[in-house]
């Protein structure tokens, strides 16, 4: 009982992070109609540019994380959009799509080059110290990570709930016709989802990179998780992206303590090829009408 | 064909059969691997350019390939058998697959294509009993005629550059049989394709699933080219390098795919004087080719050539390959 209560903390750990991804990866389908397939590489790159702010510029960690998140929201928002997205806007679809995985690769090599092909030593944000809690064995770091990543998802929510701008958003997504003609900076909307997908990333990031250790292939794994979880949820819903994040965190943690190692890797597939047959819009999603 | 086409397509064949002559291994190996991957991206280019549906599992299709033709080949069987084999498999599960992505609209095949690819890579990886596992399959033997023997490697690339004939050919027909102009009004009109009573999911399905044999046929000539098959040469990151190829060389153009194979194969051999750079230059040269020439280079080509020598508008609609 108690180990399978710290397997399912665990899983509901990681599963937090992946679901911060899999929440920009929705937020961008929405302002975009893109898939992003650059987004398990948009999730490592911050964690190396705070390596670089610790390394090269000698900066404490409070700074290389702010330098990292300022340098993803840059990078990775404000530029992608200007300079791969925005070119291509009248004719999304396959020419996107492409140019994303070409970016992925992109990202990838120039993180080989730059940083070197072993994985990097991350620094810890929280204490590696365990908490005994009627037998099981809870890490701390687990624990903050999973409180840290809901406190974004729920501050991420009242952002888009209950202020103007995230109403606005929300407007732009369902319709973007009629949201320029109530008045509504369109262009301004999508751009504030290319910057929040960047955020989330660079934090997932940060979260992720002392687990993981910083690797310039660790995107593959992470892209197509964050990837999954956002079908799974339902392409169109936040809570969605929550579900199918947390869902694959911990039915990962639970395949490989309890059923087979081997095969770990296969259950968010098969999970995935069993939604689309019977779901194909997602657990939570509805089949008609789009919403943040 | 217009007589032109004719003429260019006569010295591009003219070309392959001069090409390898005097060369070494090396080099015939590599031009090996273009047509192989041009016979792949041709099948992707059916599902892909002319019913507009992206899969993502085409090098899992020349596992299908690859492997049933190494495990007949190895148990005895002509090549030939094991060829037949390995396409009617892809074929049959390119229709299992298809059949309930292609239900929802939307691009659903590209996500369950994807699942497929890596589901197809785990089986091949931990099923030692059938696959060999991570070491793989090893020593299969060239397929071998009454009057040619295939083992040295000129006598090999001929024998690869008939098979690809005979699959440009049959795609030449397939393309043009009013089955084939289906695809492209359902791709350009879906609406007005349905309302003169096509059904747009059996023709989908059936050009990913012919598709999909095609990546068997590529996968059944790699086996006996390389001699030895392994789980990473089929993994999903080959699948996106044959859409690349599809897209680069221009998606729903015959010679699309062929082109893009061509670069896609022969530019990394082109770059490896950068050495550790060719990957980023690669990758940079793709964005930016999507972003001001989403067509691919055929589309480049035909931009270039108006500028030198204005054509004849066509209809925007009427273009071939013009929207995805």
């Amino acid at each position: 009982m108690s180990e399978f209560v710290q397997v399912l903390l665990s899983g509901l750990s990681t599963g937090s992070i992946y679901a911060l991804a899999a929440i920009g990866f929705t937020l961008l389908w929405q302002a975009a109609q893109t898939v992003n397939f650059a987004q398990g590489e948009f999730v490592v790159l911050p964690g190396f540019a705070v390596l670089v702010g610790l390394k090269w510029f000698g900066l404490p960690l409070w700074a290389s994380l702010l330098f990292g998140l300022v340098l993803a929201v840059l990078v990775l928002g404000f530029l992608f959009k200007r300079v791969v997205v925005d070119p291509m806007l009248p004719n999304v679809g396959l020419p996107l799509i492409i140019a994303t995985m070409a970016l992925s690769s992109f990202l990838k090599e120039a993180m080989k080059l730059s940083y070197g092909a072993e994985a990097q030593p991350f620094p810890d944000l929280f204490p590696q110290t365990t908490l005994d809690v009627a037998g099981a064995v809870i890490s701390v770091q687990d624990m903050m990570n999973l409180a840290i990543s809901v406190t974004i998802v729920i501050l991420l929510t009242l952002f888009l709930n209950r202020t103007r701008t995230g109403r606005c958003m929300q407007a732009t997504a369902q319709n973007p016709a009629v949201a320029q003609i109530l008045g509504v900076d369109t262009q301004r909307m999508v751009l504030y989802a290319f910057l929040i997908n960047a955020a989330l990333a660079a934090l997932a990031s940060f979260l992720i990179s002392p687990v993981f250790l910083a690797k310039f292939s660790n995107g593959e794994q992470l892209g197509l998780i964050a990837f999954i979880a956002a079908i799974i949820g339902g392409f169109n819903q936040i809570r969605g992206a929550i579900a199918g994040g947390l869902l694959l965190g911990v039915l990962d943690n639970m395949t490989a303590t309890y059923v087979t190692a081997q095969y770990r890797a296969a259950v968010p597939l098969v999970l995935l090829i069993a939604i689309i047959m019977w779901r194909p819009y997602g657990l939570f999603g509805t089949s008609e009408g789009r919403q943040v | 064909m217009t007589a032109r086409q004719g003429v260019l397509s006569a010295l591009f064949l003219a070309a392959l059969i001069v090409a390898p002559l005097g060369q070494g291994n090396y080099v015939i190996y590599t031009l090996c691997s273009w047509l192989i991957f041009g016979i792949a991206a041709m099948g992707l280019n059916l599902t892909l350019g002319y019913a507009g549906q992206i899969s993502l599992a085409q090098a899992s299709f020349m596992a299908i390939g690859a492997y049933t033709t190494a495990l007949l080949t190895l148990s005895g069987a002509p090549w030939i058998v094991g060829m037949l084999a390995g396409c009617t498999l892809s074929f049959v599960v390119g229709l299992l697959l298809g059949f309930p992505a292609l239900r929802v609209q939307g691009h659903f095949l590209a996500f369950v294509t994807l699942a497929f690819n890596t589901l197809v890579f785990l089986v091949t990886r931990n099923e030692d009993w059938l696959t060999g596992g991570a070491l793989g399959l090893s020593g299969m033997d060239r397929p071998k005629f009454w009057f040619l023997d295939t083992a040295r490697q000129l006598p090999f690339y001929y024998f690869t550059l008939v098979v690809f004939l005979i699959a440009a050919g049959l795609m030449w027909g397939i393309v043009r049989s009013p089955w084939g102009r289906a695809f492209r009004a359902l791709r350009e009109n879906p609406i007005r394709a349905e309302s003169l009573g096509l059904d747009r999911r059996l023709i989908t399905l059936l050009a990913f699933a012919i598709g999909s044999a095609y990546g068997g046929l590529a996968g059944a000539l790699v086996s006996p080219l390389v001699q030895f098959i392994e789980p990473g040469s089929f993994a999903l990151v080959h699948s996106l390098r044959i859409l690349l190829m599809v897209v680069v060389g221009g998606a729903g153009f015959f010679f699309g795919p062929i082109l893009g194979a061509g670069v896609v194969v022969l530019l990394p051999e082109v770059l490896r004087f950068t050495e550790g750079y060719y990957l980023i230059i690669y990758s940079g040269l793709v964005v930016v080719l999507m972003i001001f020439r989403p067509t691919g280079l055929i589309g480049l080509w035909d931009r270039v050539r108006d500028k030198i020598r204005p054509q004849r508008k066509v209809r925007g609609d009427m273009q071939q390959g013009a929207q995805l």
